[in-house]
């Protein structure tokens, strides 16, 4: 996370061997203004979620009900308070209550709070969180975060990768041969795809789960879960079928049908013709006419895909109770918990800009037409 | 004007298109039908409504029609009431102000099972000498059962199953098994079963009315949730609201992001830059987070999520995609005749400009109605619907929380989700078919 303290001029340079001082020059006043728009872009864009999570100040006010409500009932509750005199037990309170606001930094003017939530975020120092804990008991947000990763990469990941492949692989299939029967049906059922995951995840409960019996209701493992390694992984994989299933089907025909079109269009190219007329090997046209010109948005795709993963599905999570960072993200903006929320957004925030930043040096990699930072 | 009489023309021609239209104005007429049958206020009034509104109907009651696909009847819940003439009563003043009142109900029981409870609720008039009731109950196979004799004050209850008194009668048995059942053999009894009341009235001008409510296992044509709520009401009133929030955030968000994208590459410079820069930052922004955040803290109000996501929407990939169109169409001829003649900046932008583009708006506008009707739904299944208003999400979220799919309760979530379904797929496989009329790269391929 080098990103993190980027000055313009410490970025090395992706060219190893200029060409010409003209192309270094543009290369790097092209790297300097495009890290310096990105950064700019990422604390703006971390400012007003922090702004948003604290509804400028007014989270506050629900916060300082909440602790002083908690702490008045503690009091009321709790015998070791009643042998107290009246005004010793307010007056213990009343510290009680500004240590626990101290504790939360709500004795802070929301503008400073605002301000060092952002430059902490910004140097990737997540802090602590207010309410929430990891499993292991830590308050560090990178741990809370870190410890839901595996989870939500195990089950964004595989769906996501199964469904870009087995999309991309289709589609060019399909594309070979447009108006066949399987084009047609994938074409009749890609409407189905206005339905998020969420929405089949429920009738794939319903089906498997409630009336079958044969798959979990939700959850990632066994309660309590197997000790034995390869039972674990089975009891794993067994929830893991139906919200997996849920995120497949609710994308893969729009994904295939798009891409599909996609193919097509440069499949019409006159050039492809050209090679049909030469009677190349349609494996040969495939890999050469038409893959070879569609590579860079095969690679965007595949990378904001990636970025993606990071923040989970939010409420595919909820509906199967998936341990994940989704669920998380879900959980703390339950718990007035900005430190997570920032935490989560704030790397999102990183893995998009970079990703952008190294796109346009991909492109010019893989297709030779585009040059760095020419118009 | 011609091009889109042309296009009408070509809809005809795909099965989506036309499957895609019906639908879509079948559910304009349901959402016409909800709110003519059911004005606002009053679907306000049943949704948030208690036991006061809705104590006819019993909990958690899949809908009648369950009883066509399964073998084992259930019987359908009911309520007749004296005071609106569905109960038979006769009044036959006796002596000395003195009254007798009968009143009687007889019903088919064609079912397997016997029915969740029994209640009576009593209203009476008097001034000083209450009214004096006695309850008996005739079964199919001749035998008449003593319910219960007792005062009836100016309103009153009487549940069947939790009277003590008939309890014991029946030997300890659970009165709606007794009632339903054969003595001997434990098998239900059907045929027509009677409910007789002779209620005696002591005063000049006292009266006894009283309404018979029968809690069945079924109700409706669409069932019940936990609140004994009628859920045709929040089924028939989430179409409109479904199709208002997807139909206003679509084109909100469409008209909003093409004006803008129209207004930045027309002025170009800084405009253009702030409009790209703006896009930018919007695209770093967690987009349901946002929303969740919103409801969470500020408002559930459907209007200010509505107002947010078409807000967040305006700023994304597709104003990049507008912005590239318009980079064209700026330079054509007839932009060119436009500026020559002396044609004001405002007057290119909406008269020229946008007009071009219309075209292209419509299969998108169609298109992305599902995405925002789903988010609605999203939010709702989340917990973070609308405190007031009826709606499809709310429903499933309803059933959610009290776990309808872990006990059985399939109708809860079915019926909500096939509507959700069908408004996506409708608006969808429409949206599709234009997309495929107005973009005539794509019609060969």
């Amino acid at each position: 996370m080098a990103v993190a303290e980027t000055h313009p001029q410490a970025v090395p340079e992706p060219v190893t061997k200029p060409a010409s001082t003209s192309t270094l020059v543009r290369v790097a006043r092209y790297t300097a203004v495009r890290l310096l728009t990105l950064f700019v872009t990422v604390v703006i864009g971390i400012y007003l979620t922090i702004l948003i999570a604290n509804m400028g100040g007014y989270v506050d006010q629900i916060m300082k009900g909440e602790i002083r409500d908690r702490i008045q009932t503690m009091f009321i509750t709790s015998p070791s308070f009643q042998k107290l005199s009246p005004e010793a037990r307010k007056k213990l309170m009343e510290e009680s209550i500004a240590l626990e606001e101290k504790r939360l930094g709500l004795d802070i003017p929301v503008a400073v709070r605002d301000a060092r939530y952002l430059t902490s975020a910004l140097s990737l120092n997540l802090g602590r969180a207010l309410n929430m804990t990891s499993d292991s008991g830590s308050k560090e947000v990178r741990l809370i975060l870190l410890e839901r990763l595996p989870a939500t990469l195990l089950l964004a990941g595989i769906s996501e990768l199964f469904l870009f492949f087995t999309s991309v692989f289709l589609a060019l299939s399909l594309s070979r041969r447009y108006g066949s029967f399987w084009d047609k049906l994938t074409i009749t059922f890609s409407p189905t795809s206005s339905a998020p995951p969420w929405f089949y995840g429920i009738f794939l409960i319903l089906i498997f789960a409630a009336i079958f019996r044969v798959l979990p209701f939700g959850g990632m493992v066994d309660s309590p879960p197997p000790r034995n390694p390869v039972d674990y992984g089975l009891s794993l994989l067994k929830h893991l079928i139906l919200p997996a299933l849920a995120i497949i089907v609710s994308q893969i025909f729009l994904s295939i049908y798009n891409w599909r079109t996609f193919f097509l269009i440069y499949s019409s190219e006159d050039y492809v013709e050209m090679a049909k007329a030469k009677g190349l090997p349609s494996r040969d046209i495939e890999r050469r006419y038409i893959l070879r010109p569609t590579l860079p948005t095969i690679i965007t795709q595949f990378a904001l895909l990636a970025i993606t993963l990071w923040q989970g599905f939010i409420i595919t999570e909820t509906v199967f109770l998936w341990p994940g960072l989704g669920r998380t993200l879900y959980q703390a903006i339950g718990l007035y918990d900005i430190p997570v929320i920032v935490g989560s957004t704030i790397i999102y925030a990183y893995l998009l800009a970079v990703t952008v930043f190294l796109l346009d040096f991909v492109y010019a990699l893989v297709d030779p037409r585009v040059k760095v930072g020419g118009s | 004007m011609n091009t889109l009489k042309n296009s009408f023309r070509e809809i005809l021609r795909y099965p989506s298109a036309i499957v895609g239209s019906v639908v879509i104005l079948l559910l304009v007429a349901t959402a016409v039908y909800a709110t003519v049958k059911i004005p606002y206020k009053e679907a306000i009034r049943l949704w948030r409504g208690g036991e006061e509104v809705w104590y006819r109907n019993p909990k958690f009651a899949p809908p009648t029609w369950i009883n066509f696909f399964s073998s084992t009847k259930l019987p359908v819940s009911f309520a007749v009431d004296t005071s609106n003439g569905t109960m038979s009563k006769t009044v036959t003043p006796g002596a000395q102000g003195t009254g007798t009142v009968a009143i009687s109900y007889s019903f088919d029981f064609q079912y397997d099972e016997p029915p969740q409870e029994l209640f009576l609720y009593f209203t009476a008039k008097y001034v000083q000498k209450q009214p004096f009731a006695s309850v008996a109950w005739l079964t199919p196979d001749g035998r008449k059962i003593r319910i219960d004799d007792f005062g009836v004050s100016q309103r009153q209850t009487f549940p069947f199953s939790q009277d003590q008194r008939l309890q014991q009668r029946l030997n300890g048995q659970d009165p709606m098994q007794a009632l339903f059942t054969d003595p001997k053999t434990h098998a239900i009894v059907k045929g027509e079963y009677q409910l007789q009341l002779v209620g005696t009235t002591f005063e000049e001008g006292s009266d006894i009315n009283t309404e018979f409510v029968f809690h069945g296992r079924l109700y409706g044509l669409a069932g019940t949730d936990q609140a004994r709520r009628d859920l045709i009401v929040p089924l028939l009133w989430g179409t409109p609201v479904a199709l208002a929030f997807g139909l206003i955030a679509s084109l909100g968000t469409l008209v909003l992001t093409m004006v803008i994208a129209a207004i930045g590459t027309w002025y170009g410079g800084w405009v253009d830059e702030l409009i790209q820069r703006i896009t930018e930052i919007n695209l770093v922004l967690p987009f349901l987070s946002i929303l969740i955040l919103i409801g969470t803290f500020y408002s559930r109000s459907i209007w200010v999520i509505l107002g947010v996501t078409v807000l967040l929407s305006i700023f994304t990939g597709s104003i990049k995609s507008y912005r590239a169109i318009f980079l064209q169409v700026k330079e054509s001829m007839y932009i060119e005749a436009a500026r020559a003649y002396g044609a004001s900046d405002f007057r290119i932008i909406f008269r020229y400009l946008i007009p071009r583009m219309i075209p292209l708006l419509i299969p998108g506008l169609v298109s992305s109605v599902p995405a925002f009707v789903f988010l609605e739904a999203s939010l709702a299944v989340l917990g973070l619907g609308d405190p007031v208003l009826p709606t499809w999400g709310k429903i499933i979220n309803d059933a959610e929380t009290n776990g309808a799919l872990y006990k059985g309760y399939y109708y809860w979530i079915l019926e909500p989700a096939a509507l959700l379904m069908v408004t996506g797929f409708g608006f969808a496989m429409l949206g599709f078919a234009l997309d495929r009329i107005f973009n005539p790269r794509l019609r060969d391929v």
